[in-house]
Formats: structure tokens, sequence, C-alpha cells
């Protein structure tokens, strides 16, 4: 190394020090120690004690464990596939030379700037079962709307319905990408004879799909670490443990009941299934991925 | 496109929006209404009083009476009840707590984000140094990391501290620069030019001096953006305070609303209505006034250097 090189990576690593200092403070340490947690027992008053693979172990058998985790999986399942869907759709449909745009534009958004805690009343309320403006518009249809939030069969779809109704996060990140596709594109599709349908199969999708795919690997990150709506609208896990979820499951056991070491575990195993997801999620999408400039 | 194609374009938006706005409009509705009216079937949505005339004077009943009256007789008034705004303060007890502690943190956290990410930003973008490139990408999988695999740790690290039960370990992160932060502002300070750091350098100019004096008002925007998203962060977040607060007169207004929520749930849904319109009004009312930093800080999230 020069004089010169020298003198620049000290500097640099002046500058990122901040980063460097949390990133050993907040993640690597952390990372480890976790780990190490996730063998032993550990209830934070003593020193905790080496287990070998109990905690694993203890999962396998552990009926609450799989519970929490089909209801995480479930709810994934339906939020992640119809939000990414329904944003779509939604930024397309906003993409057109209309009135009122930015208007439409700012009134999609507004839910998913709600803080959590105050949507988590408001859908508490709205999906009441007796007094529930829900209902009473189900009525005017002549449908008898169901218990929402007390019939286990109901509470994930109200959660599912939840997460839709705030998906407007990622339809600004559609509508951004969906600006950046080059006119021209379009226009020579027309002179080809292109109807709508066609030019959104063979233009927009392949354009956008990059940010499809941020999206989607975004999404199955935030959806499998879904916490606090639950924990606010449902508490100890709702009827049955039926939205009792991942996250949730995993904050019981560490601070309720203070099994810091299983906590750990199914922390680990958490971070297993997103990265196994986000790989089989990346594998099968490579082929559809346009990248501009290939 | 055609009218029938506009139509149908303008049917679905409006229906689309409708829905958005109606748990919102619920809320403030249900906020500004008597306890008796939340809870009548069928749901009206403008609060009101009844009147019925009485010798000639418009007389207002009270709600235990209506029956008493013939329904053809009853005049109902719109009257939203603006004082639940402050009755739903008073029964929160120590909303000027909370709303304090919620300031406080969101106050220091921006700082905290925008200083530390700023900084950092600069090592990784304007600065040639051997391992830069691959240090970033480092940088970039603690992204891939859940919250709950260090959640533990850090908690125990906390403890160890004895900073559980006080804001610190709610703040203080934030001066460590997070990788999303860092991130975002790298894409932007990689659009300016090099020349103007190499101009500088020539001239004698140190790199701290560059950062700030060259960088930094060129990249206004971009750190607006952090501020905001992290103000916005700080103003939501939930699980911090919960599982980092201990003390009710430490709490943010978050949690606040959910103790609230948890001893009076079920009852007062007026009072409810009216705190969550009171924690949500701050980021609506932001929102309007920053609606460009906050759309174009969404955007920058989505495209991929």
């Amino acid at each position: 190394m020069t004089q010169g090189e020298k003198r620049r990576l000290w500097v640099g690593l002046a500058f990122i020090s901040p980063w460097l200092a949390g990133f050993l403070v907040f993640t690597v340490f952390p990372v480890c120690a976790s780990m190490f947690f996730s063998f032993c027992d550990y209830d934070v008053l003593t020193k905790p004690v080496w287990v070998g693979t109990l905690n694993y172990r203890d999962m396998f058998t552990d009926s609450v464990f799989w519970k929490s985790l089909y209801n995480t999986l479930y709810y994934a399942m339906f939020s992640l596939p119809l939000g990414l869907v329904i944003a779509l759709i939604i930024a397309v449909l906003l993409n057109q030379k209309l009135r009122g745009r930015s208007i439409f534009r700012a009134v999609y958004f507004l839910p998913s700037l709600i803080p959590v805690v105050a949507s988590a009343m408001v859908w508490l309320w709205l999906l009441n079962g007796n007094f529930g403006i829900l209902n009473h518009m189900l009525e005017w249809f002549h449908i008898k709307g169901p218990q929402w939030i007390t019939d286990e069969k109901w509470t994930k779809p109200s959660l599912i319905l939840m997460s839709i109704w705030a998906c407007g996060n990622t339809m600004v990140i559609y509508l951004a990408a969906l600006q950046d596709v080059p006119r021209a594109l379009y226009e020579s599709a027309e002179i080809d004879g292109a109807g709508p349908w066609v030019k959104f199969y063979h233009v927009t999708v392949p354009m956008i799909s990059p940010v499809i795919y941020f999206n989607l690997i975004m999404g199955i990150i935030g959806s499998l670490q879904v916490f606090a709506q639950a924990y606010i609208m449902f508490g100890g896990g709702g009827p049955n443990r039926s939205v009792l979820f991942y996250v949730m499951y995993l904050y019981q056991c560490a601070f309720d009941y203070h099994q810091m070491g299983y906590a750990s575990a199914m922390a680990w195993i958490l971070f297993l299934i997103i990265l196994f997801l986000t790989w089989v999620a990346t594998r099968s999408t490579r082929q559809l991925i346009h990248y501009g400039g290939e | 496109m055609n009218f029938l194609q506009r139509l149908l374009i303008y049917t679905l938006l409006v229906l689309g929006a409708i829905t958005c706005l109606i748990p919102l409009l619920w809320m403030i509705s249900t906020g500004l209404k008597p306890i008796e009216q939340t809870m009548s079937m069928p749901p009206t949505w403008i609060p009101y009083r009844s009147y019925v005339q009485k010798d000639g004077v418009l007389t207002e009943i009270q709600p235990a009476d209506v029956g008493k009256y013939p329904a053809a007789q009853i005049v109902r008034k719109a009257a939203p009840r603006w004082e639940n705004f402050m009755n739903a303060i008073l029964a929160m007890k120590m909303f000027g707590t909370y709303l304090r502690n919620t300031l406080i943190l969101c106050v220091l956290t921006v700082i905290g984000a925008v200083a530390s990410s700023a900084l950092a930003a600069y090592g990784f973008s304007r600065i040639d140094w051997r391992g830069r490139d691959k240090m970033f990408l480092v940088c970039l999988a603690t992204m891939m990391i859940p919250f709950p695999v260090v959640m533990v740790p850090v908690y125990c690290l906390f403890r160890w501290l004895g900073w559980i039960g006080t804001l610190k370990p709610l703040w203080v992160g934030s001066f460590f620069a997070g990788a999303f932060n860092v991130f975002l502002l790298r894409q932007f300070f990689m659009t300016i030019p090099k020349d103007l750091s190499e101009a500088a350098r020539i001239d004698g100019c140190s790199e701290f001096r560059i950062f700030w004096q060259i960088i930094l008002p060129l990249c206004r925007p971009a750190l607006m953006v952090v501020a905001l998203f992290q103000f916005m962060y700080t103003w939501n977040d939930f699980l911090g305070p919960l599982i980092f607060l201990t003390k009710q007169e430490d709490y943010t207004l978050a949690l606040g609303l959910q103790f609230f929520q948890s001893q009076h749930g079920g009852t007062e849904w007026h009072y409810l209505m009216a705190a969550s319109t009171l924690v949500a009004l701050p980021i609506i009312v932001l929102f309007f006034f920053t609606q460009k930093t906050f759309i174009e800080g969404i955007s920058m999230t989505g495209i991929k250097g």
C-alpha cells in the first residue's frame, strides 16, 4: 500500500466508524450471542447453562410452535400475493393519464402511514361483530357478517384484509417503476397492433420485473415477521391461538416465560426459513426477471 | 382511451379510494360521538343530538328519553362532540408524558440517524479505500437479519448496562448508522460528480470539510428523506418500546395507546377512536406537507443501484 492508499483507508474507516461500531455491537455480538444462547437454558437472571440441541429438539414436539408456524405461513401465503397483485393493479390504473392522479395516489398511500397501534384499534372496532361498520355494510347485500375478532375461522382473514388495506407502500414503489418504462416501447407495441392486455403482459411486466422481485423479497421478510397488529388486536394470540404468529410466540417465550434460549433457537429457525424462501423465490424467478440493458 | 375505458378506470379507482378512506372516516366519526351512538344499530356516520318541538321551542332530549316521543316528532341535528378529544386525553391520564417521551425519542433518533448515516454513506461512496465495496456488501447483508435473532442478546446487553426501563435503548442505537439509511444516502452521494471532491482536495481541503461544506448541502433532499423516515419509524414503533420500557411514565404514545386499550377496551370506543385519531393525525399532517419528499424517498428504496 502506498502512503496515499493507507491514508485513504484510515479516513474511509473513520467515516464509516459509526456504522462499524454499531455493526460490531448491535449485529456481530448479538448474532454470536444468540447462536450461543440457542444451545443454552437461559432465563436472564441466572447464567446460561449449556443444553446442546435440546431447544431445537423441543421445537419438534412443541405443538404451539407448529401452530404459530402454520398461522404465519397461512397469513403470508394470502397477504403477500394478494397485496402484491392488488398494489400492482392500483399502480397500473394510477399510471394512466387521469385527472386527480396525485389525489388518488395520496389516498391509496394514506393507510400505510397510519401508526400500527392506531390502525389496529380502528380495525378492531371496524370488525366488531355486533356494532362494526363492516358487518353493517355486508347487511346491505343481505350477508350476515361473521364475528371477525372472536371466531377463530375469521381472525386470520381479518388480519389479511388489514394488510391489504395498507399496501400503499408497495404501490408507490411500483408506480415509480412504471413511470420509468420508456413510452417508446408502448408506442412500438401499438404499431404492431398490441391491445392493453398484450402491452401489460409483454411490456409492462417484464420492464418492472426487478421491482416486482424487490417487493416480493421485502414482502417475504416482512410478512413472516408479522407481529405488532396481531399482538395489539389479539394479545395472547386470539381465540384458540388462531393468530398466534411466529414472532408473537417467540416474544412470549422470551419475555413472558423467560425462555431466552428457546426464543433464540426459534429466531434462528425463522432466519433459516426466511433465507430458504428468499432463495426459492430468487431461483424460481431468475429466468423471468428482465434487467435493463441486457 | 375511449370514454367507456375511462369511466371503468375512474369507477374502480373511486371504489378503491372509498375502501381506503372508510376505516379512517369511521375512526374520526366514532371519535366524535357520544358513547350511546357508538353502539346504535344501524350505525350513523354523523354524530347528532335529538330535539323535539315543545311549546314552539326546539328542546334537546336526552338519549334515555328518546323512546318517550313519537319518531316523527324527533329532529336530529349534526353535533360532533369535540370535547371527546380532551376527555380522551384526560382518560389516558399520562397523555402529555407519552407525547413528551415520543417527541424526545423522535428528535434524538432523527439527529442520530441523519448524522451517523451521512458520515457512513460518505465513507462508502466518496472515498476510495481498499475493501470498501466488500464492506458495503456486508452492510447490505445485515438488512437480511431478522430483528428476533438479535432481540434477546440486545435486550441482555441493555439489561447489563442497566438501561431497561429508561428511554436509552430506544435512541442510542440510532447513532450507529442503520444499513437502510446508509444505503439510501449512498445512492444519492454517488450521483454527485467526483470532480467536485477532487478539485477541493487539490485546493487542500480536508475530507471532513468536503463532506460538511460541499457534499452535505447538495444532499439536503436525501437527508430530509432519512429524517422523515426515521421520525415516522420512531413515532410508530411498537415492539421496541414494548420490550425496553417498563414504567408507565416512560411509555411512548404508541405503547400508551395500547395500554389504554388494554384497560378500557371493548367499552369506551369513542375515547379510543379519539385517542387513535390524535396519534395518527401528526403523521397524516406531516405527510401532506412533505408529500413530494415522501414519495420520492419510497421510490428511491425500490430502485436498486
